[in-house]
């Protein structure tokens, strides 16, 4: 369902070789995860967060459907499956569940989604760091930071947050928009700002708890 | 397509001996000890001969004889230098740490031998580590669960307070292994309850395990749906727990005592002993009476001792309050409002003081449930854990880690590279740089706590990484990579990216057992135990060859027809070597005959890969595999 085009079609199948299986030295598919002659597990195969968990790599997700398919795999490869196995078996489930486990924090956050589909879909850290210098948010940040270093009392602080949450929201809506129009440019920019409203909401409910207290 | 895994599921893999698969859970406690066996998801304590389930976590070192538990506590009376009780606070740790516990301890620590590394006590004449007496009291468990179950018993699932951290996890699975037992998984004490309280209702929603145990205090939040336990937070303090209540009183009694004497000469470990057993006993009784007598030095000077109720509430009342305060953050920090919590679930003897109940209904805004009797939820807890370990289950438990771990970094600053609360296992790097021209070592100190110095933080392991190429400073790329476990044990291991250079190192904890210790104790419980090492490793070798038989044999049913000439000939005689190589007992002959086997076989194996990749080819299998990927439930 993760169709990668090279995967289909005669004279492509060099993306898709096989290697033997550690245990009985068949040969298993690159990317099937336990041996289909023995039934051994195998090392986890390279992939992306989003292959990792068999999803379509989409900034849009059904939350539910995300975690339902994080428990489904892990039920399969969890060390605790393994307990009794061998320690290379033990080894290998180790492997993938450290993997499942990275692979379903990622994709759960909106802005770690996002950085995850940027980097499978080639745009790389640079465009990023780029982004970064952009004048006009560093103004915003700068002024948003003395706003909250002049806000005194917790309703004022609470106000900031809100008006953050918001925005966050707002940013998040403009990601899924530039990423269904293939927007990469588009995408990385708003990354950026996601980012340094995240550590902005952070730093706002840490003052308002501790004026709270 | 829906087969493919079904068929391979690696819980229904053939094991060979499957029936021996008989593992207990075990409840290590710091006052109380317990074991219990699960089946059919119906676990039940194993009681000794007297009926009762609680071990005592006390040992008494007699000339020729160890005794553990209900057995060790006379002994306390007459000769106190020779018991030890709640070693399991000093898992881990080294005699720096103890120096932070404050006050006279109920230990007689052997400083010499202590120094720089794992505490050793000073008992009747012996220098013994925590690790040590802890596996004592396994032994004693083992022998008990033997007995009760008439079968050699060797794999356990351990239980550990959720706020241990990595040495003292480890600890326990080298006092484990001392004692013969295979430690099949460390399960966190409020999980395990957890398990117990909801593998036999049908539960969903949010809980909260409340585990006021003997050395520790753990608040965990667990989220159950769908057969899946998924632990969101925990929180506590590894160095607060019942034990405190009985040093508050205790203390009270001896001041008490003191002015009543006008002594204030300093007072002696046995008086201390002494003080904290009966602390204990006005606990208990408080718990159903309003007041009662006590009386402190039986040795000639005996003094009276009343104390009330109220009075009990206002001594124990800060450390109470610490609890919940504690409490509180966790919810603060997993986001989570009290009246969310579905159901509270308390743990540990000391929950059942009136005024613990009192304050986690008053944050809660609910009466905890107390179905199970809060002394015996985790081992029931543990024991079906064993169970679905070894039988397998449907159910999935997802911990998460209690501590942050991070290293040093310039300035003796912290640099997180796991947060706390964590699911594991998990693995991050991060990247570090030299700051010096020409540096070609780095010092690596690995750190595990919330605090943002290093010196406040617990140390782990110190290592250095060695032999990077000479840069500029700030050129070189090491890569620090932290592995937690599903134990919640942690690796360390450091490489030089931009050149390449990988410079694996283990790392083992600064209060672990180094080789040499754990050989020499092995050596030593073997004169006296029933485990046996090369036993284990020949059975290992064994379950090898019959797992490399089996394999063999279900790729023969699929490809027999690519065997060449005599092949088969040679590889049925190398088959035969194998099976009697396994049927006798050395160890090496069957490892030389796998061996032997899997290169005869390699002309065959490379002649499966060639028609896997001609079946792969020709159409369907790649389409298979990638719809088994993207339903993983199908
Ligand atoms: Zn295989």
């Amino acid at each position: 369902m993760s169709s990668n085009d090279n995967h289909k079609g005669e004279g492509h199948i060099h993306t898709h070789q096989d290697s033997p299986c550690w245990s009985c030295r068949g040969s298993v598919d690159q990317r099937a995860p336990f041996c289909h002659a023995c039934g051994m597990i195998q090392a986890p195969r390279p992939g992306d967060e989003f292959q990792r968990l068999g999803m379509k790599a989409d900034f849009d997700l059904d939350p539910k459907d995300l975690e339902k398919r994080y428990f489904a795999f892990q039920r399969k490869f969890h060390p605790d499956r393994f307990a009794t196995k061998t320690s290379r078996e033990k080894q290998l489930s180790l492997q993938h569940a450290t993997d499942l486990n990275e692979a379903y924090d990622r994709l759960k956050a909106p802005l770690s989604r996002a950085e995850a589909l940027l980097e499978s879909k080639g745009a790389g850290k640079q465009d990023q760091a780029r982004t970064e210098s952009d004048p006009e948010l560093l103004m915003e940040a700068m002024e948003s930071r003395e706003a909250l270093a002049d806000a005194e009392t917790a309703d004022e602080v609470a106000k900031l947050e809100a008006r953050t949450r918001m925005e966050v929201e707002v940013s998040e809506e403009a990601l899924s928009v530039a990423f269904a129009a293939d927007d990469l440019e588009g995408a990385t920019n708003i990354v950026t700002r996601l980012k340094y409203l995240l550590k902005l909401l952070q730093e706002t409910s840490r003052k308002r708890l501790s004026l709270h207290n | 397509m829906a087969e493919f895994l079904q068929i391979h599921e690696p819980g229904e893999t053939p094991m060979p001996h499957a029936d021996d698969n008989v593992a207990v859970g075990i409840d290590l406690g710091t006052t109380n000890s317990l074991v219990a066996i699960a089946h059919d998801s119906a676990p039940e304590i194993l009681r000794g001969s007297d009926g009762r389930g609680m071990v005592p976590s006390v040992v008494a070192y007699l000339d020729d004889e160890v005794i553990v538990g209900a057995g060790a506590r006379p002994v306390l009376l007459d000769e106190p230098e020779r018991v030890v009780a709640s070693i399991k606070r000093l898992m881990g740790r080294g005699v720096e740490d103890l120096k932070t516990l404050g006050g006279k301890l109920p230990y007689d620590v052997d400083e010499a031998a202590s120094k720089g590394g794992m505490v050793r006590l000073s008992i009747a004449g012996r220098s013994l580590t925590p690790v040590e007496i802890s596996a004592d009291i396994l032994r004693a468990l083992k022998v008990r669960a033997e007995e009760a179950l008439d079968r050699d018993v060797d794999k356990a699932v351990i239980t550990v307070p959720a706020y241990f951290d990595d040495a003292a996890r480890a600890a326990t699975k080298d006092a484990a292994k001392l004692a013969g037992l295979e430690t099949l998984r460390l399960v966190n004490e409020p999980t395990a309850a957890a398990l117990a309280y909801g593998l036999d209702k049908d539960v969903e929603g949010l809980y909260a395990v409340y585990d006021f145990g003997g050395g520790t205090f753990d608040i965990s939040l667990l989220r159950m749906e769908m057969g899946v336990f998924q632990v969101l937070a925990t929180g506590g303090d590894a160095q607060l727990g019942g034990d405190d209540l009985d040093h508050v009183v205790a203390e009270h009694f001896l001041a008490e005592r003191t002015k009543e004497l006008s002594d204030d000469g300093e007072l002696t470990t046995t008086e201390v002993k002494n003080a904290l057993m009966t602390a204990r006993l006005a606990k208990e009784c408080l718990t159903d009476q309003d007041q009662g007598k006590w009386m402190l030095g039986m040795d000639g000077q005996p003094t009276e001792h009343s104390l009330d109720r109220a009075r009990f509430n206002d001594l124990i009342s800060d450390i109470v309050d610490r609890t919940i305060k504690l409490s509180r953050d966790v919810l603060l920090e997993a986001d989570i409002m009290p009246d969310e919590v579905k159901g509270v679930v308390l743990v540990g003897g000391s929950t059942r003081v009136p005024l613990v109940r009192e304050r986690v209904a008053g944050l809660f805004g609910q009466e905890p449930l107390a179905d199970i009797n809060p002394d015996e939820v985790v081992a029931l807890g543990a024991a079906l854990q064993a169970e679905a370990l070894t039988a397998g289950s449907n159910a999935l438990l997802l911990d998460v880690t209690p501590l942050s771990l991070g290293i040093e970094t310039m300035g003796g600053m912290v640099e997180k590279v796991i947060h706390r609360n964590t699911p594991i296992p998990v693995a991050k790097a991060q990247e570090f740089t030299t700051y010096k021209d020409g540096q070609t070592a780095m010092a690596i100190h690995a750190l595990q706590g919330e605090r943002e110095m290093a010196d406040q933080n617990r140390s782990l392991a110190r290592f250095e990484l060695r032999g990077i190429p000479a840069m500029v400073a700030g050129a070189a790329r090491i890569k620090v990579m932290f592995s937690v476990d599903a134990d919640g044990l942690l690796t360390v291991s450091a490489s030089e990216e931009s050149t390449g250079l990988e410079a694996q190192v283990e790392v083992k904890p600064s209060y672990g057992l180094n080789d040499d210790d754990m050989a020499r104790m092995l050596r030593e419980s073997m004169q006296h135990g029933r485990s046996d090492m090369m036993e284990r490793l020949l059975a290992e070798a064994r379950v090898e060859g019959a797992r490399m038989l089996l394999a063999f044999e279900s790729a023969l049913e699929v490809d027999g027809d690519l065997l060449e000439g005599d092949e088969k000939n040679l590889i049925n005689r190398r088959i035969d070597e194998l099976r009697s190589a396994m049927a006798g007992d050395d160890r090496d002959v069957i490892n030389t005959a796998v061996d032997t086997l899997n290169k005869t076989t390699e002309g065959f194996a490379s002649r499966r890969m060639d028609r896997d990749i001609r079946k792969a080819l020709a159409g369907s299998s790649v389409e298979d595999i990638d719809g088994e990927l993207a339903n993983p439930e199908a």
